[in-house]
Order: structure tokens, then sequence, then C-alpha cells
């Protein structure tokens, strides 16, 4: 017989009775990826559903927002995605920016790409070494997180922080470049890179990490807009979209890079591994970004004048940015006072984990940790 | 095309349904809450719209106005444009209907509204608070809102350790 495309034998002599079961995941669990749970109903190990339960996590961010003001909101977008703070601080940044119609310094929006760029390889370091780790390879794991300690080093000497950076102002960046930063960073660059190659011989192509994927919850891309997936998890399943090259901001049109889609290399278009393939690949392109900024880095302020009284025009705007994990809307209402009337954070794990419900019928139960790896949930930023 | 071209469009087939175009930053189109559903479906229907993706979904609390706005950003991946709805819905009776079978992402962003704003959307199919938990009271983003001083006889107050 087959269940959800599984081929199982079940004998059954005199008719052997099965029974749905009713199964709790989480929201302690360490494949989640934070503090995620999952009630799922299982017959034997084929799942029915899987339906997320989300909020764990929920620190009110958007309503703090309200009570603490433009500049005040910096470090707190920081905690929105711990992952990757960088594209948070720049979302939060741009859209206050767009609001009051300030012109951000071009050293400062290098400085800003860099840092980006840098944070998103450490973010899908981590996301494609946990990657591994879940399906139940460690050593990936150790090799991607030693690669993430350097960029966390180099980020460290940019602003003081390994994680939760505060690096951006609105108007621009907080702190200039270090001296001697850049050589420093172009060095990583060239160690970083050959070690992509090493990574997909020690793992990616690896048949067992392959079997365990392919052809695993493959989501089309009419399913993927539809849900609104964004980032590697929507390119995964073959819509070349990334809002650096598609919606340009910041400096990003100046730069030579390729947007990565899923193709169906080991099985079907839309399949985990696309999705995991994709972020290999954008690390690669991630490095280009990186090489021509630093080779580029313009003279001048990091920092416009923007009034400590931060008094936006009555308005609203809504601002998109390519975030580790996706396209990440920022919307903002202005009532013409210093705290900000409404923010609104739409987050690319937030939509993401909506589709898992659907995705998840008629997997294996194991599968399910492959499929919330293959989406790299990061659970606080589901809920913010 | 952009909102004004939109905002023709949806006034010569919806008429009195769509009200005049919101300039600022992002022009927006006002949208009557009974007719959301069908103005979607001829957005995402539409050729020369397209709007296959819906981007956002935000509820914003007006006291002033007396009104709980759900803001639509839309957005077309064949065509790369983007168009701004809002629907305002009265804050003590803050009912509309969901737009789910346009976009099956709002089952979630909806949901969300509904748990921080207490707009109700109208057929939803599973309009369960999201975020906060099943027995909280109240709805956080709204401006009256005041803060329970416990929760489960947890106290939300802390003493100054100064």
């Amino acid at each position: 017989m087959s269940l959800g495309g599984y081929d199982v034998e079940v004998e059954r002599p005199g008719g052997l009775a099965t029974e749905e079961m009713t199964l709790n995941m989480g929201p302690q669990h360490p494949s989640t990826h934070g503090v995620l749970r999952f009630i799922v109903k299982a017959d034997g190990e084929v799942m029915r559903e899987a339906i997320p339960d989300v909020g764990y996590l929920h620190r009110s961010i958007e309503k703090i927002a309200e009570k603490v003001g433009y500049h005040g909101f910096m470090p707190y977008t920081d905690r929105v995605d711990y992952v990757a703070a960088m594209p948070c601080n720049q979302g939060w940044a741009m859209v206050s920016e767009k609001l009051a119609g300030i012109e951000v310094p071009r050293r400062a929006e290098y400085c800003r790409v860099i840092a980006v760029e840098f944070n998103r390889i450490s973010s899908h370091l981590l996301s494609v070494g946990s990657m591994g780790m879940d399906i139940g390879a460690y050593t990936p794991f150790t090799h991607a997180l030693r690669e993430r300690e350097y960029i966390n080093d180099l980020l460290e000497e940019l602003c003081g922080a390994r994680l939760t950076f505060n690096y951006m102002r609105i108007g621009g960046v907080a702190w200039d470049l270090p001296p001697d930063w850049v050589p420093k960073a172009v060095a990583f660059l060239d160690r970083f890179e050959p070690l992509i190659d090493e990574y997909n011989a020690l793992i990616s192509y690896n048949k067992i990490y392959v079997e365990r994927l392919a052809n695993v919850a493959v989501i089309s891309a009419a399913d993927a807009v539809d849900y609104n997936l964004v980032g590697p998890n929507l390119r995964g399943s073959g819509v070349k979209f990334d809002v650096r090259k598609d919606l340009p901001y910041s400096v990003y049109p100046e730069f030579q890079f390729d947007v990565p889609v899923g193709r169906g290399e080991m099985g079907t278009v839309g399949d985990s591994f696309d999705r995991y393939i994709v972020r290999i690949n954008e690390m690669i392109e991630s490095c280009k970004i990186l090489r021509q900024a630093l080779a580029g880095v313009p003279e001048g302020s990091v920092l416009a004048k923007v009034p400590r009284k931060f008094k936006p025009p009555v308005g609203d705007a809504y601002v998109r940015i390519e975030s580790a994990r996706g396209d990440m809307g920022w919307y903002c209402v202005s009532d013409g006072t210093e705290y900000p009337h409404r923010v609104k954070i739409r987050t690319g794990s937030f939509t993401a984990t909506s589709i898992i419900d659907k995705v998840s019928r008629g997997l294996m139960l194991a599968d399910l940790i492959a499929v919330v790896a293959s989406f790299d949930l990061v659970a606080p930023e589901i809920d913010r | 095309m952009d909102a004004a071209a939109f905002h023709q469009a949806l006034q010569s087939r919806f008429g009195e349904a769509i009200g005049p175009l919101e300039g600022g930053l992002e022009p927006a189109i006002r949208v009557a809450p009974a007719q959301i559903v069908p103005v979607c479906e001829y957005l995402k229907k539409d050729g020369a719209s397209a709007f296959d993706c819906l981007s956002n979904v935000s509820g914003v609390d007006y006291p002033k106005r007396n009104e709980i706005e759900v803001v639509y950003h839309l957005f077309s991946y064949p065509k790369r444009h983007a168009c701004v709805l809002k629907v305002g819905v009265p804050r003590d009776n803050p009912t509309m209907p969901s737009v789910f079978r346009v976009w099956a992402t709002a089952i979630w962003q909806e949901r969300e509204v509904f748990d921080l704003l207490g707009v109700v959307f109208e057929g939803h199919p599973d309009l369960r608070r999201i975020l906060l938990p099943e027995d909280w009271v109240g709805h956080p983003l709204r401006k009256d809102f005041v803060e329970p001083t416990e929760y489960h006889g947890i106290s939300t107050k802390r003493e100054s350790m100064l």
C-alpha cells in the first residue's frame, strides 16, 4: 500500500486496526529552532496534519515601538530576528527615513550593505549548519559555526556586538569602518569562498542528506506566492525574485550579483533540497557583493544630520528589504509626534510557518524536522 | 500601472464602494468593507493588475476617527508593481469579510490582526488568537488597551531595584 507517497508493506491478518494519534511536539524541542510547537496528528509515522502553534516568543515588539519612539526602537529591532539583526536594523532605519525624507550618505549605505551581507552569510551558515544537525549530521554544524564566529568577530569590531548589533541609525550608521578593517574583511572572504566547495563536498551532495531532502515538501511556485513565501523559500520554488534586485534599494543596483533559484537539481523544483541549496548559492553571491562593496567604499560621513527629537510628518510608509529570511515588510504610521502611531513588521518566518500545515500532510514525522529546517524558521521572528 | 490607474479602473467597476484616492508617500485606495472580497478578486484576476501576492495585512487603530483601518499591501510578481488598499471598520463593531479565498496567506495575517486589534473577519476558517494566549483579555494594539497588572497570578509590575 502507499501512504503519502511511501510504499509501506503492511500485513494485516484479519484486518489490523490503525489509530490516528495526536502528538505534541515542542515548544521546547531542539529541532524547532526556538520555541515553536506543533500539534501533530499522525497515523503511525505518517502525519495527517501538523498544526503550528506559535506565540511563545511574543514580546510585543510592535507595541514597544509605540512607547519608545523612533530612535529608541532601533535596539529592539535587533530582537525581531536575532540571527540576522542587521537587516532588521536596516528595515527600521529605511522606513523612518522614508517617512521623514532623509537622504543617507553614500558611505553609510556602503557600511550598511557590507554589514548586512556579512550578516546574511552568518545567518545562512547557521541555517545550513543546523539543517545538517537536525537531519543527523553533527560535523557540518561545527564547520559552519567556525566560519560564523569569524564573521561575528568582524561585526564585533565594527559595532561592538556579536548578535544584537544596534549598528544602524536613522540617517546612517553608528560607527565608521574601523581602521584596517577592510583588509581583514577581504582576507576573510579569501579564506571563506573556497570553504563553500568544501562544505558542498562534506554535506550538500552527501547521498543520505540528499535522500532526506529531495522531493520532500515540494512547494509549487503558485503556492509559494499564494502563501507569501519570501526569500530563499520563494526562490527555492523557482520564482526569481529578490528585493535587492527587483525593487532595488540602498546601493544594491551598483553591484553585480545573480539571484540563485531552485532548479530541481536532486528532485523536484521547490523541494527542501532546493531551498537548502539556494542558501548555499546565496552565500557565494553575498561574497561577490561584499568584494565589490569593500573595494569601493566612498569617502564621506556615515550619519546624516537627524534631529534628536525625530518627528516625521503625518503619513504612512511601507518598506520591503531583503533580510536573510527574505522579503521583510516594515509598515510604519506616523501621526507627527515623536512616537510612531503604529509599526507592523511582516516577517518571512511568519508566512513560512503558515504553509507548514499544508505541506506537512502525508509526510513522515521525521520529515517535519527537515521541513522546519529547510524554511530556516527563526521562532522569535514569527512571534515578534 | 500606478495607484491612480488602479483607482480609476476600480471606480469605474465598483462605483460607490471605492472612495477617493488618498495621497501621501504611498497613495492608497479606500474600499468599503462589504466590497473588499470582489475588489481583491478583481485585482488578482485582471490581467493588467495581476496582484497574485498579498504582501502584508496590518491593522491600525484610530480612536479619534472611531475607526480601525485594515491596510492591505498588494504586490504582483509578474508585473512587479504594488498597490495599497485601506478598509475602515468601526471600533465598536469591527467586522469585515475575510479575503482568505483570494490569497491563502490572509489566513494567518488576518488572525494576527484579529488577535492584536480585534477585527473580526467573517468567513475566516480558523479565526483564533495566534500570538497571545487563548485566555488573554483585550486587544493590545488598540490605543485604549490597559495593560493588566497580573496574568495567572504573575505580576506584570516590577519594583525598582534602586
